[in-house]
């Protein structure tokens, strides 16, 4: 086993009201950043986990994804590819 | 004396504020349009609980962009007073005008009930109605309470006598059981170094009624009236 | 009328298509009578819209015009946004109770918040200014990681959305009952105050008025979400999730600042909330209702996402919009206040002569219906309604016959299980993560037995309350919609408030079952006659059909919002013992009954026997003995005795209030004749606690109203415990147990089980 880290993404779905996402780009916009076009808000989280190979860390994390870290009402996840860390069991 | 109440958009407690100045003590309050650039010749102001752009992204973090902060900032620069209260604490912790920050609860969950609070300085403008080890019972309504400083701005805070307020029990003990979001100390409110801010997360406008529960929080608006320290 | 062509793109009119829109064959039919043609995509997409259970009450109505809904207070009763009742000085109050069932069983946060925000827009388009918001929960029991979900997810989505735009939550109820499991109920009720001068109706009135869309923007949220609240629960409903709406409470609060703005301004004439079935329904209802036709552009309203088409304008159910009337020339300035508040305004449309209500995208006709046709040529049903032989059988047990538990042979036991059922326990740790105090108004918060709050620059107070035990109307629905009524009155009397109307949100199965249409029928008959023995006038409320999950559905639950009115704060009292000394009466009489009890389902896991009986002109006696003895000054306290019977009533006079705890010493001899456990646990109706320092004088009132009443003990210190002496026994348990017991069950359930969104296999027989 290694320990990987797998870096996830979680944004408002398409289509799916982001109120804070609206609010901080019209404070953005009053603040003179005129070029904004669109924000969405969401949350970054990193996980470590310890796994066989980088597909296995992926696939557990996903599944973590599914079941708790999002909400599939309203949310979509992107996983980043995994990077290896110090320290895993072995 | 006059009383401002600034108005954000997402401001909830600002008709709390003003009755309290208006109906309890009895004194000219007008509410102030975060668009404005005025302050309408006000004594004290009063940034308001509530949820200031509904507290997205961090509270207070775009309220205190607002173009009427820049005269409140002003304001407090001349030595003149502002009461934060709630939101306005967060507000005025990300101006600048306090130290610290205001983190979520460690229950993470919103908390609203009355408190008690032991009084920690009893010579600033705002709290020189009150003494030493009084304890208050005034309602909290927040999410984000715990207050959090670096370890050097809190032994400051303590060394210079800047706590206003800390949780305790009716008994005016501190401890964990009281401190009911997690703040280092158990701090309740501060006053800057100058001493005429005060941002504190207890509601002290809605404790000046016998009719709806507390009058505790009267003893703030009666030292702003007095106007001298002791 | 004008050639009304189908759109590119829309798919062809099939019966799958129109059995997909919730519609039925001759319902198809109707709407091709009405139109002289087959209808088009759009046209298809607003009538089943509008014809759903949810808007067009379709099954109820012809039973809730049954309700007595005149009143000398009743300012507007049913059919506007909500009802308004006088309360004196001036002073009127709008409320209405809504629920949001549906969306909160799939999603918990967003679908309690999206309930709070349509019922607040729903009172303050009435002019209305929001000061109370309550709550009527059910869920199933919280043995279950997904009922702890759905609990603290509903929780938090009520006071996120409440707090932020910063009215009180003050009161509610709060019930777990496995037959709630997988079917949640969330009903929301919203109080406003206004002058009577200022109410406004959602009535499109002046031909050339334009019509704008204000607020946020329309993107594809819950579309149909309003034909998803008629279907039953089941699997397929997972894979719709897409539906549900998000909250914006911060939105939502300047759309209340700017909407009580634009109705003080004068320049508008009439304004609704863009709720289920969004701006068809809005639309049509104000054309309706002001007899004139409207025409509306989609093409103009102001959307979040590319390429809608007129079929997702129409029926979007994105939250935070309104629809508004303005006067002729004066748009400019509604404009203007919306600006202020940083939201848009756009015209949309406007009132025209025509009788018809047609909606265009640009230049092309897509949709038109004759006159108010949509809404007046809706169908309406009479189905069957026959009582449910289950229900029958179960009202029929012997519950007397009932064999004790070993562990009953000390009530003490018993007394401390049900102060922990979760029912009866403090529901402090849910009230406590709603803002109750702001706008200082509240003198009674959440936990007595109603809220009261004041009404500044007058002497007066009003007192709110929701209340139903669906255990009661599941076993007999005429009795338990009685019971509804009269126990939520008698709790804002014990508050000292005359009840002066009611709201309700019907909350029952699928209606074309003939046993559930007859648990509605009869509820509906019950609620009549106690609120005309009461004379609480019905101001409005909803109807929730179809609260069923693939188990079986749910207890038929009437919520009843209660609005009394204190004449003077003085009056104001609460529901916990005031002073050591003072003497216990019990006003009202003990009964052998236990049907339905709570005692029963705690201690038993039995839902049987008949409700306890209720005797409406006693019920009234009851309420005018207590206001006469209130208002004589000689009530030190009051508590209606109802969950758990009267041995948890006292325990909650002496321990509710953490703050300022007491002992009591009880006897009750008086009816050692009866079983100990229906003295001690009974739901008896018709009772309240009184703690008194003249209990001679409140002897007298009573005696006078004809109404039974004893002194049954005497307020101790804390230390002295509670001590009750019935049936020759003598129960004794110390008042911080007793409050250890009722203060932590729920935090303990809370704080340590695990919560899970996920849907566990169901087990079990449901009622």
């Amino acid at each position: 086993m290694q320990l990987y880290r797998v870096p996830v993404q979680i944004i408002p779905r398409p289509g799916i009201l982001d109120p804070q996402g609206a609010a901080v780009a019209g404070a953005l916009r009053s603040l003179g950043f005129d070029t904004i076009a669109d924000i969405r808000v969401g949350r970054f989280i990193t996980v470590d986990v310890n796994a066989a190979s980088a597909a296995d860390a992926t696939s557990a994390v996903r599944s973590m994804c599914e079941k708790l870290l999002a909400n599939p009402v309203i949310e979509d996840f992107v996983l980043e590819e995994p990077t290896l860390q110090q320290g895993g069991q072995s | 004396m006059k009383f401002g109440v600034v108005t954000f958009p997402g401001s909830n407690g600002d008709y709390d504020a003003c009755h309290a100045a208006a109906d309890a003590i009895g004194r000219e309050c007008v509410y102030l349009w975060h668009k404005d650039h005025d302050l309408k010749g006000c004594d004290v102001i009063v940034l308001p609980g509530g949820f200031s752009y509904g507290d997205y992204l961090r509270p207070g973090a775009i309220a205190r962009f607002s173009p009427i902060m820049n005269e409140v900032v002003v304001h407090a620069k001349r030595g003149a007073p502002v009461l934060a209260i709630c939101n306005g604490f967060q507000v005025a912790c990300e101006a600048g005008l306090l130290p610290g920050a205001l983190l979520r609860n460690a229950s993470l969950r919103f908390v609203s009930r009355l408190v008690t609070m032991r009084v920690e300085n009893d010579s600033s403008m705002f709290t020189h109605e009150y003494y030493k080890g009084q304890i208050l019972s005034v309602p909290v309504a927040h999410g984000d309470g715990r207050y959090t400083a670096d370890p050097d701005v809190v032994a400051r805070l303590e060394g210079e006598g800047r706590v206003a307020f800390r949780y305790s029990s009716t008994g005016g003990d501190v401890s964990d059981e009281d401190n009911i979001n997690g703040s280092v100390n158990g701090i309740a409110g501060i006053i800057n170094a100058a001493g005429n801010v005060l941002g504190m997360m207890p509601h002290p406008e809605r404790a000046v009624d016998p009719v709806i529960g507390s009058t505790d929080g009267l003893g703030v608006f009666h030292s702003l009236l007095d106007g001298v320290t002791a | 009328m004008s050639e009304v062509l189908p759109r590119p793109g829309d798919p062809e009119i099939t019966a799958a298509l129109v059995r997909e829109h919730g519609l039925t064959e001759s319902e198809f039919e109707r709407i091709c009578n009405m139109l002289g043609r087959t209808p088009t995509f759009t046209e298809l997409g607003i009538v089943s819209a509008l014809w759903n259970e949810h808007c067009s009450y379709k099954h109820s109505r012809n039973t809730l015009r049954t309700l007595p809904t005149e009143g000398a207070a009743v300012i507007q009763g049913p059919g506007e946004n909500a009802g308004v009742v006088a309360i004196g000085d001036g002073v009127a109050i709008a409320f209405k109770i809504e629920s949001h069932n549906h969306p909160s069983a799939i999603e918990p946060y967003q679908g309690a918040a999206t309930g709070v925000g349509g019922i607040l827009r729903d009172v303050f388009t009435m002019g209305a200014r929001p000061i109370a918001m309550l709550n009527s929960l059910r869920f199933g029991s919280l043995d279950s990681a997904r009922n702890r979900y759905l609990f603290a997810g509903v929780v938090k989505g009520i006071g996120d959305y409440g707090n932020s735009v910063g009215v009180p939550t003050v009161a509610g109820e709060i019930v777990f009952d496995s037959a709630y499991d997988g079917n949640p109920l969330v009903n929301a009720m919203c109080v406003g105050m206004l002058r009577e001068d200022e109410l406004i109706r959602a009535k499109a009135e002046g031909v050339g008025n334009p019509i704008l869309c204000v607020g946020a923007r329309t993107g594809r949220d819950g579309i149909h979400g309003a034909s998803f609240a008629s279907e039953d629960l089941s699997e397929a409903s997972e894979a719709k999730r897409p539906r549900v709406q998000v909250g914006d409470p911060f939105t939502e609060k300047l759309l209340l600042e700017a909407s009580l703005e634009l109705i003080r301004s004068g320049h508008i004439v009439a304004i609704q909330d863009m709720g289920a079935a969004g701006l068809t329904s809005s639309s049509a209802e104000m054309a309706a209702r002001g007899d004139v036709g409207v025409t509306i552009d989609t093409s103009r309203v102001p959307v979040r996402e590319a390429g809608m088409t007129p079929y997702e304008i129409l029926l979007s159910e994105s939250q935070e919009r309104m629809l508004v009337v303005a006067l002729e020339g004066h748009e400019q300035q509604v404009r203007e206040i919306l600006f202020k508040w940083d939201l848009t305004a756009e015209v949309i449309g406007k009132v025209i002569q025509e009788p018809v209500y047609r909606v265009t995208e640009g230049d092309r006709i897509v949709a038109e219906f004759p006159g108010s046709a949509l809404v007046t040529e809706c169908p309406r049903y009479d189905v069957p309604a026959e009582e449910g032989r289950e229900a029958i059988a179960r009202r029929s047990i012997d519950v007397a016959a009932t064999k004790e538990l070993a562990a009953e042979s000390d009530p003490t036991w018993t007394l401390l299980q049900l102060l922990a059922a979760p029912t009866i326990a403090s529901k402090r740790w849910a009230y406590q993560q709603y803002d109750s105090t702001v706008r200082t108004n509240t003198v009674i918060g959440p936990g007595g037995d109603a809220a009261v709050l004041r009404v500044r620059g007058t002497d007066r107070a009003i007192a709110l309350k929701t209340d139903c035990n669906g255990r009661y109307v599941t076993l007999d629905p005429r009795v338990g919609g009685r019971i509804a009524v009269v126990e939520s009155a008698r709790n804002v009397a014990c508050t000292g408030a005359r009840p002066l109307a009611i709201t309700n949100c019907l909350n029952f199965g699928n209606p074309t079952r003939p046993e559930i249409f007859f648990q509605f029928k009869e509820a509906v008959a019950g609620i009549r006659e106690a609120c005309i023995a009461l004379d609480t006038p019905v101001t409005g409320g909803n109807v929730s059909f179809y609260n069923e999950s693939p188990t079986g559905s749910v207890h038929p639950t009437p919520v009843i919002g209660m609005l009394g009115v204190i004449d003077s704060l003085e009056h104001i009292t609460r529901s916990t013992f005031r002073n050591a000394g003072d003497v216990i009466v019990l006003l009202g009489d003990c009964t052998d009954e236990i049907g339905g009890s709570e005692y029963l389902a705690t201690i038993h896991g039995a839902i049987g026997g008949a409700p306890p009986a209720c005797d409406l002109d006693h019920e009234r006696d009851l309420i005018a003995t207590l206001l006469e003895a209130i208002r004589a000054g000689v009530v030190a306290s009051a508590h209606d005795c109802s969950d758990g019977g009267l041995a948890i009533a006292v325990a909650e006079c002496i321990m509710a209030d953490p703050g300022k705890m007491f002992g009591a010493d009880i006897d009750l001899g008086a009816w050692d004749s009866l079983s100990l456990r229906a003295v001690l646990f009974g739901e008896a109706q018709g009772r309240v606690v009184i703690s008194s320092g003249e209990a001679d004088r409140v002897l007298e009132i009573a005696a006078r109203n004809g109404v039974p009443a004893r002194v049954i003990g005497t307020v101790t210190e804390l230390a002295e415990g509670l001590t009750i002496r019935a049936g020759g026994r003598v129960l004794k348990i110390g008042t911080e147990q007793a409050a250890a017991a009722y203060h932590e069950a729920i935090p303990r359930i809370m704080d340590a089980a695990p919560q899970s969104a996920a849907i566990e296999e169901t087990e079990g027989v449901k009622v």
